[in-house]
Parts: structure tokens; C-alpha cells; sequence
């Protein structure tokens, strides 16, 4: 079956089964494999795109869910918050090994587009469900509050 | 020894068999007994905890991801319910969903409530959503996630009897005075 999806602002013609996770759609037949694949379930994080600017866990909807909402994945990631997240990433030297880190830009992104000035317990709320098995863990939290004060004012 | 009249625990007695019972309120408390086996069932408790995490399986163990209720009942800002929770089941990532997946209010908890505090609760406006009792009844019968529980997917055990037999006992109890147990 034949779905229109809106990916990082481009259209997209994908012939697949109904049933397939958002997920694989996204990576094996759009290409598109900044988003990666850790449970399939919904437990882990890995595969955390926006869906009209909200995240979601691509690995737990059907592609036949999707409709007209706007896909955003890691590589279409754009704005003042995405850039003050980049930027305290690299400055705090954030990933390990980084198989999760794309998860994580996304959660800590959508955290900031809603809560300007998180707390540590916002930050644990917003980012318990992105699991990394490097335990980087403090370096994320610090990353976030060093993006959210770069974006005062 | 079994009740003659005892049914198993995934059914529910109809709630026309009450009928024998004479007496109104005697009629109420063994309608919204029958009534509290689904009330008090997994599929249901489980979003209606007494704290701000949901529980999870037949077990009733703290949701995994951690989550809370937030300010609306639907997650805290980053992480809310419908990350994960889509508009229905997703049996491939084995994710159940609704159209509005959320967390009961804090006023309406039933973890670890009697039959009687869940029965004086549902009446109380205050606690409920300000509801009235046939609201309440409208809210049991047609609510899409309140069907959920009988159709959770996932091999998850489905609440007792059915949604319409759930229905006609809350409404029977309702008409023979809405009493509630004692306790």
C-alpha cells in the first residue's frame, strides 16, 4: 500500500505493508537511519522522532498511523533549541559509544521547546524513557541545563 | 465451596439475575460488588494508581519507562503518554493505545481502595470529575478507554464479562439507590 509521508519537510511515496513500525519505513526505505533501532517496544528510546513537533517512539506506530502529520527525524532537527543542544553536546562531549545519542538530542530538544528553564527532575521526567547503556546519564542532564541557559534572554 | 451463584472471575453475573434479591439496598451493594470486579481489575487500577506512576501487566508493577501523571494526566512535558501510546494496539511493538490514553485523576485513585471507598467515590462529584451518577454510568459504558479494558491486545488479560454487561449492573445499582457497601 501506497502512504504520502512528510519527512524533514520533504514528501515522501512509500510502498509498504500497513503494519510496519514508522521506524523501518524511515530507515530502510526512505533511508534515513540517523533514527536508530534498540527495542522495538517502546522501551528504550532509540528511535524518538517528532510527529507535528511532538516526540514519539517511531518504533511503536504504524506507518498507517501517520497520516498528513509532519515526520521530523534527527537529520531534519532544526531551530534555537536544537542548535543550544548541538552546541552543549559537543561542548560537554556527551556520547560514548552513541548508538542512543539521537534519541536523546530529540527528547532533550522537545523538553526544551516546552519547559524554558527544566529543573533536574523535568530532565529526569523527560529523558527516563531514553536509555543508554554508557551511562552518560550526567552528562545529558548537564548538557540540558547548559542549553537552557545559553538560550536565555 | 463454590456459591450456587458465584460466577468465575473473568465473567460477570448479569444484572438481571439480581432481581431476586428484594430488598433495594441489599439489590445496590451485591449489584456494585458484581460491578467491582471490574473495577478493581488490572486493566482498570492499573491507570487508576494512588500515586503519580501507572502500573503495568496482570502484576500491577510500576510502569516501565518510569512515567508520571503530569499536569493533565498525560505524561510529563517531553515524555507524555502519547510518545509511546498511539490511537490504538500496536501489536507488532505490543503497545496498546486509545484515542486518549491517559492517567485517571488523582481523586479517582482505586489502588488499594476498598469496594466501598471506590462506590462513595464514584458518586461524589467532587472526586469525580463532577459527574453526575448517570454520567458516571455513561462515562463506564461508552468511553473508549474504559472499553479498552476489554480489548487490550498484547495476550493482556481482558477485564471481567463484558463492557455492556458492565454497564447494565452499574445501571441497576443506580436504580435501586445507588447504595454502597459498607467499608
Amino acid at each position: 500500500m501506497t502512504f504520502q509521508l512528510s519527512v524533514n519537510g520533504r514528501s515522501h511515496a512509500v510502498d509498504v505493508d500497513p503494519s510496519t513500525p514508522l521506524l523501518w519505513v524511515l530507515r530502510d526505505t526512505i533511508g534515513l537511519t540517523g533514527t536508530k533501532f534498540g527495542c522495538g517496544i517502546a522501551q528504550c528510546g532509540a528511535c524518538t522522532v517528532f510527529l507535528d513537533g511532538k516526540p514519539l517512539r517511531s518504533c511503536a506506530l504504524p506507518v498507517s498511523a501517520v497520516g498528513s502529520q509532519s515526520v521530523i527525524t534527527i537529520e531534519g532537527l532544526s531551530g534555537r533549541e536544537a542548535e543550544a543542544v548541538q552546541r552543549a553536546w559537543v561542548a560537554r562531549d556527551v556520547p560514548q559509544c552513541g548508538y542512543c545519542q539521537s534519541g536523546q538530542v530529540m527528547s532533550a530538544v522537545a523538553l526544551l521547546t516546552e519547559v524554558k528553564k527544566p529543573s533536574d527532575r523535568d530532565i529526569d521526567l523527560a529523558m527516563t524513557g531514553n536509555i543508554c547503556r554508557c551511562a552518560t546519564y550526567v552528562r545529558i542532564r548537564a548538557a540540558i541545563h547548559d542549553a537552557a541557559k545559553s538560550l536565555e534572554g | 465451596m463454590a456459591q450456587p451463584n458465584a460466577t468465575p472471575a473473568s465473567e460477570l453475573r448479569p444484572a438481571a439475575s439480581f432481581s431476586s434479591v428484594a430488598n433495594a439496598r441489599d439489590r445496590a451493594v451485591a449489584l456494585f460488588q458484581e460491578a467491582a470486579k471490574v473495577l478493581q481489575h488490572p486493566r482498570c487500577v492499573n491507570c487508576h494508581p494512588r500515586g503519580d506512576r501507572p502500573m503495568q501487566t496482570d502484576q500491577m508493577r510500576p510502569h516501565e519507562p518510569m512515567v508520571v501523571r503530569g499536569a493533565d494526566g498525560h505524561g510529563a512535558p517531553g515524555l507524555t503518554c502519547t510518545t509511546c501510546h498511539g490511537n490504538a494496539n500496536y501489536e507488532t511493538a505490543r503497545v496498546p493505545g486509545d484515542l486518549h490514553w491517559h492517567l485517571a485523576p488523582a481523586s479517582m485513585a482505586w489502588e488499594g481502595m476498598s469496594v466501598g471507598q471506590i462506590c462513595e467515590q464514584l458518586k461524589d462529584p467532587k472526586r469525580n470529575g463532577n459527574r453526575t451518577l448517570a454520567a458516571v454510568i455513561d462515562h463506564a459504558s461508552n468511553d473508549s478507554l474504559v472499553k479498552w479494558g476489554w480489548n487490550p491486545g498484547g495476550g493482556r488479560t481482558p477485564a471481567p464479562g463484558t463492557n455492556a454487561e458492565f454497564g447494565e449492573l452499574l445501571r441497576a445499582w443506580a436504580d435501586a439507590g445507588a447504595h454502597c457497601p459498607a467499608g
